[in-house]
Formats: structure tokens, C-alpha cells, sequence
């Protein structure tokens, strides 16, 4: 399963892109995915540092099942206000 | 009620949308830009947001505090883009029959926003720039973004 994977802000300019494909297996979870990107983008985030994700525009547990088409984003920690 | 805007924010509009007659309280928090961060000089200051996500969060933390405090007006509008120093990237206003539940929820509001919400804000220095994104708890494992948190 292919999934093009939307990065912003610190993550966004780590990578030097705004979207990622990244292929998983089918039934890949959230875990798999972040495994995926960090083995494609190894400065992404430091290893002890979670990456949080968003499918479809909710925060996803890492135990999240992902399903084809889903719209996967890459949040880097917030600082609005 | 909701408001993502690459325009300066004007406190008076957001404000009046929260004034009415039954309430006795109105609190507006405005969250300006600093000048300064370790000593450096600032700038200015870059928003970035993933739109969608964030007016979804920023309408959750409204509904949830609503119901919370039993308020039925809270607005709030985010800056993005660039903003200059000295300038409003937030305001959030609260009206509420009586004044207690009016700076709890604003208080409230502010700190779920900076927690939740799909923004981030880059420092813009002189030699460099900065992703404010709390370099502590980036590096750190039990960071903000521990499932707990981010489960809604």
C-alpha cells in the first residue's frame, strides 16, 4: 500500500519536501509508517523522540491501522499561540 | 467563531462576537510576539498550520470548554504566516454571565491550544531561525505528545 504522507514545518524542511510516499504493507499500523519514514528520512526526529501522526485530520495512536487512501500527516511538536 | 488568518487580527471584532447582554464578563486573552529568545533578537515571526486539522482542533478546545464551563460564547482567532514583532498571533475571547468561568476558560483555551493545535511558529534571527517547538520536550521521552494526550 503506497500512502503519500504530508510533512510540515520542521519536519518539512528536514526531508526537503512537503509530501513523502512511503509504501507499507496492507494492515501496517501508524508504528510501521513512522518506522518507514525514520529508515527513509533518518534525520527526521531523534530516535527517542515519538512522532506524532494525524490520519485523517485526528491524532492516530501508533496501534492505528492504516487503510489505502488515508490522508497521513506528520505533526512535529506544536507552538501555536 | 473560528478563525485561521494570514490578516492582522483586530481584537475589537473578535471580542464584540462574544458581547451580549446576558453576560457580565467578557476576557480576551491577546498573545503578541516577543522581540527576544535567549538573549537573541527576533525578528520576525513565521505561522505555519495544517489549515484543515487546526480549525477542526481550535473548534474541539471551543466545544469542549463550552460545555465544560457551561458558556455558550467563546471565540478565537490564530494568526499565520509572517508576523511582525509586537503584533496579535492569538485572541481568544470568553463572554459569560459571570467572570470566574470567563478567565478560566480563556486561561483554558490558551494552554489546549498550544498543546493540541496544528501550529508552529519559527523565530527568525539576524544569523538564522528557530522552530519554536520546545526543544526540551523534543529531546525528551515523556513528551507532550504522549498518546494520552492526543487521544480525544
Amino acid at each position: 500500500m503506497e500512502l503519500n504522507v504530508r510533512l510540515f514545518a520542521l519536519y518539512r524542511e528536514r526531508a526537503g519536501r512537503n509530501i513523502v510516499l512511503v509504501t507499507v504493507p496492507g494492515g501496517a499500523t501508524v508504528a510501521d509508517l513512522t518506522d518507514e519514514v525514520r529508515r527513509q528520512f533518518p534525520n527526521l526526529a531523534p530516535p527517542e523522540v515519538k512522532i506524532v501522526v494525524a490520519v485523517n485530520t485526528d491524532y492516530a495512536d501508533s496501534d492505528v491501522v492504516l487503510q489505502p487512501g488515508d490522508d497521513v500527516c506528520l505533526i512535529p511538536p506544536v507552538s501555536g499561540g | 467563531m473560528i478563525e485561521l488568518t494570514e490578516d492582522a487580527l483586530d481584537p475589537e471584532k473578535v471580542t464584540a462576537k462574544v458581547r451580549r447582554d446576558t453576560n457580565g464578563a467578557v476576557v480576551t486573552f491577546l498573545g503578541t510576539t516577543r522581540d527576544n529568545f535567549e538573549g537573541k533578537t527576533v525578528l520576525t515571526l513565521e505561522y505555519e498550520a495544517f489549515d484543515e486539522m487546526a480549525v477542526k482542533k481550535l473548534e474541539e478546545v471551543r466545544q469542549g470548554l463550552m460545555a465544560e464551563y457551561g458558556l455558550d460564547q467563546i471565540a478565537i482567532s490564530h494568526r499565520i504566516g509572517t508576523v511582525g514583532i509586537g503584533e496579535i498571533s492569538l485572541i481568544v475571547a470568553v463572554g459569560s454571565p459571570h467572570r470566574k468561568e470567563a478567565f478560566y476558560a480563556c486561561h483554558a483555551a490558551v494552554d489546549r491550544i498550544k498543546e493540541v493545535v496544528p501550529i508552529w511558529k519559527k523565530e527568525v534571527y539576524r544569523d538564522g531561525s528557530r522552530w519554536v517547538a520546545c526543544e526540551d520536550h523534543e529531546f525528551s521521552p515523556e513528551d507532550q505528545y504522549s498518546s494520552e494526550t492526543h487521544t480525544h
